[in-house]
């Protein structure tokens, strides 16, 4: 029968780097959220170690009585997540190396849409393309006369640099 | 026949392998890939007939004893979600070929596109078949790994930026996930689903709870519930078209599925039902006021799948065998309208030219099928009777009123409301870009034909899952029967004395 009392250093070991592994996801560099995973990804895996009881023989038939042998099972899960920590990785480090190569930082960025869509909410122009149409009788009366008229309609020469101006700003959005 | 089991785990991974050694001939990875995913399209339908006739198919990986070794398990509920799925997959495939051909593949790194893809087939079919929480774990990590991949296809700034709040948040729902296991192995000593069924009542109450929350956790992440969603209508819009379409068809429904196994199978106490549900009506009405409020057809839609993952929590919540039976009937419909749905959205975006709604317009006039393909899932998804949304909400409401609380009530408004604004939303999508002026003349181009075939396979799918709906929700009704009662899955996998003599030692202390 395997001892199962948790073994207090490992214990505090996986407290100090999940801990330090949480602290460095929350900043921004994607490289510290690296350290930060990996960090973590330790401290789970010490935390398999605890989860399969104090250590014992190794898990070989023959080579001592069962009783006193180690369960396997969580080191092969350990070896997995290991492999798995390591691919993770690998692919993270790339992808900063690529923001590096494209913005000169590793920075997570906000999402550029969420902020335009704001903006353009507390401008009122949201849907004033559907909205000035359908609502209002006097705004389409207007619209109507005015294309026998020369020259744009003002509030259709807004709209359209407002258009523009969206282009500007999310240049690049659509490749 | 179980032998058939694991098979829409290898033949993608094989193909992948091939796939990759044919990284310079593009024809022949395309060949591939198709013969691939179609052997797994034939071999899930065989299970589901297989499943339904006959219990459950189980197969212990390796010849270990069932406990110990790692069993791939399909049940109802494994056999519809692996047949869905690989329908889907395949007409994304084919979508995707087509889109290639017709661009002559310059630009874009396919070299390693169908490998990626494939393996993302393998890790979808190895989480739904998965009867082992480990493996569950390294299926999620498959489909993951092959999902960063894709998002980031081709590397541009973009998807670079949309990647990184991706892969981190991907990442952190894993760390939680793992967590978890190592808990749940320290508490009971097994990672066998059966097994932990029966072991999991015995752990402390608090602990199982503990366990649980973690679990969800995890799991909601991934499914982008209401407080754990915000990271999907940034990331998914960004990608290719195909990649989005699938990863919003399928990949959030594995959250999904991951949900419902844990609910039924492991923690069926229903203490976390009331949170699950107060997140279900938060998920439906934040995620569709998100929707109203986009002016971009892909964010929208990205928008419309997180509120719509709602309705499948709400119907898990419910904990009731009809409740789980309108879940998974809704699981099947929504995976084929929004993939439809955004596979659409890519014929726009070529069309057109763009996905903007304040850019797109007059499209009715230069592209009517177009306009028809926009508008059937468009009206499926809203729910509009006859189609196969209307059947789902039916189901949901029917079960929502058999509980009768009155969350559920108030649950039950809330996806009536989701519907109405759904139906808002895609209404005013489909009048600026088909209908109004377009503010710009369009670009001068065309769509292939073969793109729109599976499209409109995928659309017709979702008309079909209207026209059977008796047979399916009487087939979805015998899963939930099954999840609830928890020993057709159980006895199938640990049967007694006929397996080898594999045996977990019990954590909790009386054999080792």
């Amino acid at each position: 029968m395997i001892d199962m009392t948790p073994n207090l250093v490992l214990v505090l070991v996986i407290g100090v780097l999940v801990g330090c592994g949480v602290y460095l996801l929350l900043e921004r560099s994607l490289s510290r959220v690296i350290v930060g995973v990996a960090l973590i990804g330790n401290g789970v895996n010490l935390l398999f170690l605890v989860a399969g009881g104090a250590a014992g023989g190794p898990p070989l038939i023959g080579s001592g009585p069962a009783e006193d042998m180690s369960d396997p099972l969580p080191q092969a899960m350990v070896l997995t997540a290991i492999v798995i920590t390591l691919g993770m990785t690998a692919f993270v480090l790339a992808m900063a190396y690529r923001s590096w190569q494209l913005h000169g930082h590793d920075e997570v960025q906000d999402d550029l849409e969420d902020r335009r869509i704001a903006e353009r909410a507390e401008r009122g122009e949201l849907d004033n393309r559907a909205d000035d149409i359908g609502t209002s009788l006097a705004i389409e009366a207007a619209e109507a006369r005015d294309e026998t008229e020369e020259g744009p309609l003002l509030a259709g020469a807004h709209h359209e640099a407002q258009v523009n101006a969206d282009d500007h700003e999310i240049k690049g959005r659509d490749r | 026949m179980t032998w058939l089991v694991p098979l829409p785990v290898v033949i993608p991974l094989i193909a992948a392998g091939l796939a990759l050694a044919m990284s310079r001939r593009s024809r022949a990875q395309g060949i591939i890939s198709v013969v691939a995913l179609s052997l797994v399209l034939l071999t899930a339908v065989v299970l589901i007939f297989l499943t339904h006739h006959q219990g459950p198919q189980v197969v212990n990986i390796g010849g270990w004893g069932a406990p110990v070794g790692i069993a791939l398990v399909a049940d109802r509920l494994s056999a519809l979600m692996l047949l869905i799925s690989a329908i889907v997959i395949l007409c994304v495939l084919l979508y995707s070929l087509a889109q290639g051909l017709a661009d002559g593949n310059e630009g874009a790194p396919v070299a390693i596109y169908h490998p990626t893809y494939l393996v993302l087939a393998a890790g979808v079919a190895n989480a739904f078949l998965s009867g082992d929480l480990f493996n569950l774990y390294v299926g999620f990590e498959i489909l993951l790994a092959a999902s960063f991949v894709l998002l980031t296809l081709g590397g541009t700034g973009e998807r670079i930026r949309a990647g990184s709040i991706y892969v981190v948040v991907s990442l952190l729902s894993s760390i939680l996930f793992l967590i978890a296991i190592a808990l749940i192995y320290a508490a009971t000593g097994t990672l066998n689903l059966a097994q932990l069924s029966e072991r999991l009542g015995d752990v402390d109450p608090a602990m199982r709870l503990v366990l649980q929350v973690m679990l969800l956790m995890g799991f909601s992440i991934k499914a982008a519930v209401f407080p754990l969603s915000a990271w999907l209508p940034d990331s998914y819009p960004t990608a290719p078209a195909p990649v989005t379409a699938v990863f919003a068809g399928l990949l959030t429904k594995v959250g999904v599925y991951a949900i419902i196994r844990t609910q039924t199978l492991l923690f069926t106490d229903g203490r976390l039902n009331t949170l699950l549900m107060w997140a279900a009506l938060l998920t439906m009405i934040v995620g569709i006021i998100g929707a109203v409020a986009q002016d971009d057809i892909k964010r929208l839609l990205s928008f419309t799948l997180v509120s719509h993952i709602g309705y499948m929590i709400f119907g898990i919540s419910l904990a009731s065998t009809t409740g789980l039976s309108a879940s998974i009937f809704y699981v099947a419909h929504h995976i084929t309208v929004q993939t439809a749905l955004f596979l659409v959205a890519g014929l726009i975006e070529r069309r057109g030219g763009t996905t903007s709604l304040e850019r797109l317009g007059s499209l009715a006039k230069v592209a009517p099928a177009l306009a028809v393909l926009f508008f059937v899932p468009a009206m499926n998804l809203a729910g509009v009777p006859p189609m196969s949304g209307f059947l789902g909400k039916t189901g949901l409401l029917q079960a929502g009123v058999e509980l009768g609380t009155p969350l559920a009530y108030a649950a039950m408004g809330a996806g009536l409301l989701t519907s109405l604004l759904t139906l808002y939303a895609v209404v005013k999508a489909w009048n600026k870009a088909f209908w109004q002026d377009a503010p710009e003349p369009l670009p001068d181009t065309s769509i292939p034909r073969s793109m729109f075939g599976p499209a409109a396979v995928l659309a017709s799918v979702g008309i079909a899952i209207a026209v059977i709906g008796g047979p399916l929700y009487a087939y979805t009704g015998a899963a939930a029967r099954d999840l609830r009662l928890q020993s057709p899955y159980i006895d199938a996998v640990l049967v007694h004395g006929e397996r080898g003599a594999g045996q977990s030692s019990d954590a909790s202390g009386d054999d080792s």
